[in-house]
């Protein structure tokens, strides 16, 4: 998610490796070894269950041939002999179904079987570029470099099968893991070129070609799911569940207020709990906290249950520091306070003052979305290694080379002698990009001098997040003689996400691209600021990041000034976005815009795309019917990570008086897809979360600390919550691809929202809804 | 102290503390990960398990309440993933990230060996106790359904 300042700037661009090079590194070898160690970690379990080989080790037929043996082009594709495709999946899966979309590009492009490709989790490291999986990046950041990545391995077997037919490369193609003579239909597998193809020179970058749109057998279908099997039967492996021999378990008491610190423990409890082996103090954390540990105690034991008991037992005496003062409730006044005067300006169009000044009528509202949390269901959990000088870790991580980094600082060791293994996660939504407790576990080893899992428990989870900012808004709007909208100020205040990493308490420009300085709006005076705050906790992005309090805001205002003016909610978006155009710099008032990391050019704000999306779903709902048998519709529409989104919420009354939204609709343009089925899936899931935050979603803090612990007072949706139905529409676009994992969250809190005030007349500016209502 | 339990159709006998967790006696002293950790106060499901084919939460039923019964989990639940729910929650895609699944799952077979045709709402009932933070409920519904001999 782009709003975070260490990251790196540029994205490193996929370098083709050779062969030698690559042997020299050992990277995929390591992976593969790795690989195998896990599976025998797995083997050698008294296990009853089904003895399949573990994911992780899908490749171990072809690790043999890995030694040496077939056509290795890059760091993504091995062909062996044995006609097994292994291609690398660099990005961390963590629901999104990346391990089912960006290999299949690959095979696409290469023209492999899909039944004989094995999927490989890379490793951290730069090679690979960036492998930071957040921003809804891995396919609009990789789609044409992998894609060539396929077509490099495509054109070596091609030369191969030409030669040994003589005949011209151009009279045959790769389809099915064959190469076709097509005037004969003579063919060879993969696997029977694949040696001789490895003898073969790299094509040179220029003459790479890639195959016609048209001739992609699998991109844009409904895949399926590859890794389903192992996700239904335990056997998926998740940073939870790695066992290494001799492995202890660790679980971390910490400063209960971030900055705080242990003032003095008594151990002598907690060690006498059978099982506890150590206690260890983990130096505090001083801001800015970046990704380092918070600090605190740990209890180190033979089991999870012995260290839990041992935590439970200890008796710590904290200072909570700096941030002991933090009521988030006081926090909430002080911030839509601070809107009364004026702040940083971003954007700016016409005469914003003068023409609210003159205005027959002005519209205002202001609008709070609290703390979330991310509250992934496994929570963070790392394993480490540490011997000598060299560290290995096997994690749930968005960010393996983040982790890498991170811990290879703690512990003064060359990141290059720092391996990162990358399991299945458990969901991330950001949390996981944050390696503080990877770096934990590698404290933890290096001191026991032993494998060491840290283990959070929900509680920890809940109240050592890195917090969804809380934001407040002011947004006003002066109507003309004619009744149209002819002034917008948008005033936006949040403690920043650049909060972790330095001292700002201003907004970065990665937040306010997030639906402040992007939103197109035919009104001749425009103006967006946004107010500094100073943050007391740490703050991290999580799914959508800004956009979810930015589409909120706006898009339950658009609402507002409809019901105001007496007209259609859709109508009025429809007005407000102009006619169809792509909307330039200038006419938005800013300098420039970040466009989530991609250029203007290939993705401009297109407003005949927001327009397309919001009247599809306008169809799709039967907008026209939107009150009618007990339900009222909502509608928001937002592009984000350059997807356009609409989303309509059905809201109705339950029996017993509460609120619920019964059904959905949501309307998605993601530019070309890879695999249909997992951005449906994507789109559904973002529904549930979206209406979970909007319905439940608050963290709160009292004197500096979460006051909530777990799913008894985090509320998150439950099955018997959920719409009964959620209809999804994906665009068909040949438009380069956009993000999908997180466009389809910040329009559903405002379709909600907007829905609920057609149903009761009461208008919720405050998130969550259920503090306003019965829900 | 030891416990004797069948796990998975498969006596052992446990030297344990007899208060540990069956969800920590699993995977820690099994590795039988498939049964997870989500929230240690029977809260989010993810530890379901079948206790003489009663769905429990694992992570706070004490390893001794399971003296002389039989324990099944994920990996029991069929040889070969070929239980009717698992095939259906394949055909379907209904995992996302996956974790909750397990629960998931073991919780719809229990509900589904007492009401082999369960209604929506019975669904709903007997899954409210299982979160999952993907969102993958509507999928999760049609799976159990399309299992249960529906659509």
């Amino acid at each position: 998610m782009s709003a975070t300042p260490p990251r790196e700037p540029a994205k490193k661009k996929v370098v083709l490796v050779r062969r030698a090079f690559l042997a020299g590194l050992g990277l995929a070898a390591a992976g593969l070894a790795i690989a195998f160690e896990i599976a025998f970690e797995r083997e050698a379990r008294p296990d009853d269950g089904p003895k399949k080989p573990a994911p992780t080790d899908v490749n171990a037929k072809s690790a043999a041939a890995a030694a040496g043996e077939g056509l290795r082009p890059n760091l993504f594709v091995h062909v062996s002999p044995d006609d097994v495709v292994s291609i690398v999946c660099a990005r961390s899966e963590m629901g999104q179904g990346v391990r089912s979309s960006l290999p299949v590009l690959i095979a696409d492009e290469l023209g492999a079987d899909m039944a004989h490709v094995k999927v490989v989790q890379a490793d951290g490291s730069v090679a690979f570029g960036d492998q930071n999986t957040d921003g809804s990046h891995s396919v609009r950041g990789f789609y044409d470099e992998l894609r060539r990545v396929g077509a490099v391995a495509r054109m070596m077997l091609v030369s191969a099968a030409a030669r040994r037919w003589s005949v011209p490369e151009s009279t045959c193609d790769a389809r099915e893991g064959a190469v076709y003579h097509e005037p004969t239909g003579r063919h060879f597998r993969f696997g029977d070129l694949a040696n001789d193809a490895a003898k073969l020179p790299l094509p040179d970058p220029k003459a790479i070609v890639l195959r016609p749109a048209s001739r992609l057998k699998h991109v844009g279908k409904e895949l399926p799911l590859l890794d389903g099997p192992d996700l239904v039967t335990g056997r998926a492996l998740f940073g939870a569940d790695v066992r290494l021999p001799g492995m202890l378990t660790a679980v971390v008491a910490r400063p209960p207020v971030p900055g705080g610190r242990a003032t003095s423990h008594d151990p002598r409890k907690a060690l006498a709990v059978p099982g506890v082996k150590r206690v260890v103090e983990i130096a505090p954390a001083k801001r800015p906290f970046g990704f380092r540990p918070l600090g605190g105690i740990a209890v180190v034991a033979e089991s999870t249950w012995a260290a839990l008991r041992g935590r439970a037992a200890l008796e710590v005496s904290w200072d909570p520091g700096d941030n002991r003062g933090y009521d988030s409730s006081a926090y909430r006044d002080k911030l839509v306070r601070s809107l009364r005067s004026p702040g940083r300006i971003w954007r700016n169009k016409g005469d914003v003052d003068g023409t609210l000044g003159g205005s027959k009528r002005r519209i205002e509202a202001t609008y709070y979305v609290p703390h979330l949390a991310h509250a992934p269901m496994e929570p963070p959990c790392a394993v480490a290694k540490v011997d000598g000088k060299r560290c290995e870790i096997w994690a749930s991580t968005q960010n393996p080379q983040s982790a890498q980094k991170e811990v290879a600082a703690a512990l003064r060791l060359d990141p290059n002698d720092v391996t990162v293994h990358v399991t299945f996660l458990g969901g991330g939504f950001g949390r996981k990009s944050k390696p503080d407790y990877v770096v934990e576990a590698a404290i933890l080893a290096r001191e026991l001098q032993a494998p060491v899992r840290v283990q959070w428990t929900r509680e920890d989870d809940v109240q050592h997040d890195y917090y969804h900012s809380v934001s407040a808004q002011e947004l006003v709007a002066g109507i003309g003689e004619d009744g149209k909208v002819v002034a917008w100020r948008h005033r936006t205040a949040f403690p920043p996400i650049g909060s972790t990493f330095s001292d700002a308490t201003t907004a970065g420009i990665g937040e306010m691209q997030q639906g402040v300085l992007d939103v197109p709006l035919a009104i001749p005076n425009v103006r967006a600021e946004s107010v500094d705050a100073r943050a007391h906790t740490r703050i991290g992005w999580l799914r959508s990041v800004a956009n979810i309090y930015h589409a909120f805001a706006i898009q339950s205002f658009i609402d507002e000034i409809a019901h105001a003016l007496g007209e259609d909610p859709l109508a009025m978006r429809i007005h407000l976005l102009g006619p169809p155009r792509i909307v330039t710099t200038a006419e938005l008032g800013v300098e420039k815009l970040p466009n989530y990391g991609q250029s203007l050019e290939e993705h401009p704000i297109d407003t005949a795309r927001h327009r397309a999306v919001l009247e599809r779903v306008a169809e799709m709902s039967s907008w026209r019917d939107r009150k009618k048998n007990g339900r009222a519709l909502g509608i928001a529409v937002h592009r984000s990570f350059l997807a356009y989104v609409a989303v309509v919420v059905s809201a109705v009354r339950r029996p017993d008086g509460r609120i619920h939204a019964d059904e959905a609709w949501i309307c998605a343009d993601a530019g070309t897809i890879v695999n249909l089925e997992r951005v449906r899936s994507q789109l559904e899931g973002a529904v549930i979360f979206g209406l979970s935050h909007a319905l439940y979603g608050e963290v709160t803090m009292k004197n500096g600390a979460v006051e909530q612990s777990n799913f008894r007072d985090l509320r998150l949706m439950r099955i018997k919550e959920a719409p009964r139905a959620i209809h999804v529409e994906v665009v068909k676009s040949s438009a380069p691809p956009a993000g999908v994992g997180e466009p389809g969250v910040p329009p559903v809190a405002p379709a909600l929202a907007n829905a609920v005030f057609a149903l009761t007349g009461t208008r919720v500016r405050d998130l969550p809804l259920v503090r306003s209502l019965a829900v | 102290m030891s416990v004797r339990v069948r796990i998975n159709g498969k006596d052992h006998v446990l030297d344990v503390d007899p208060e540990m967790p069956i969800l920590w006696a699993i995977r820690d002293v099994l590795g039988l990960t498939g049964t997870k950790y989500g929230c240690g106060q029977a809260l989010c499901g993810a530890c379901v398990v079948h206790l003489d084919g009663e769905a429990v939460r694992s992570c706070v039923t004490p390893i001794r309440r399971a003296e002389g019964k039989s324990i099944t989990t994920i990996e029991g639940l069929s040889a070969d993933g070929s239980h009717p729910l698992q095939r259906a929650w394949v055909e379907l895609g209904v995992p996302q990230c996956g974790f909750c699944q397990s629960g998931q799952i073991m919780t719809a077979a229990a509900l589904l060996a007492k009401k082999p045709k369960p209604s929506v709402a019975e669904i709903d009932q007997s899954l409210a106790g299982n979160l999952c933070r993907c969102g993958t409920y509507l999928r999760i519904r049609a799976a159990v359904q399309k299992a249960a001999g529906g659509e």
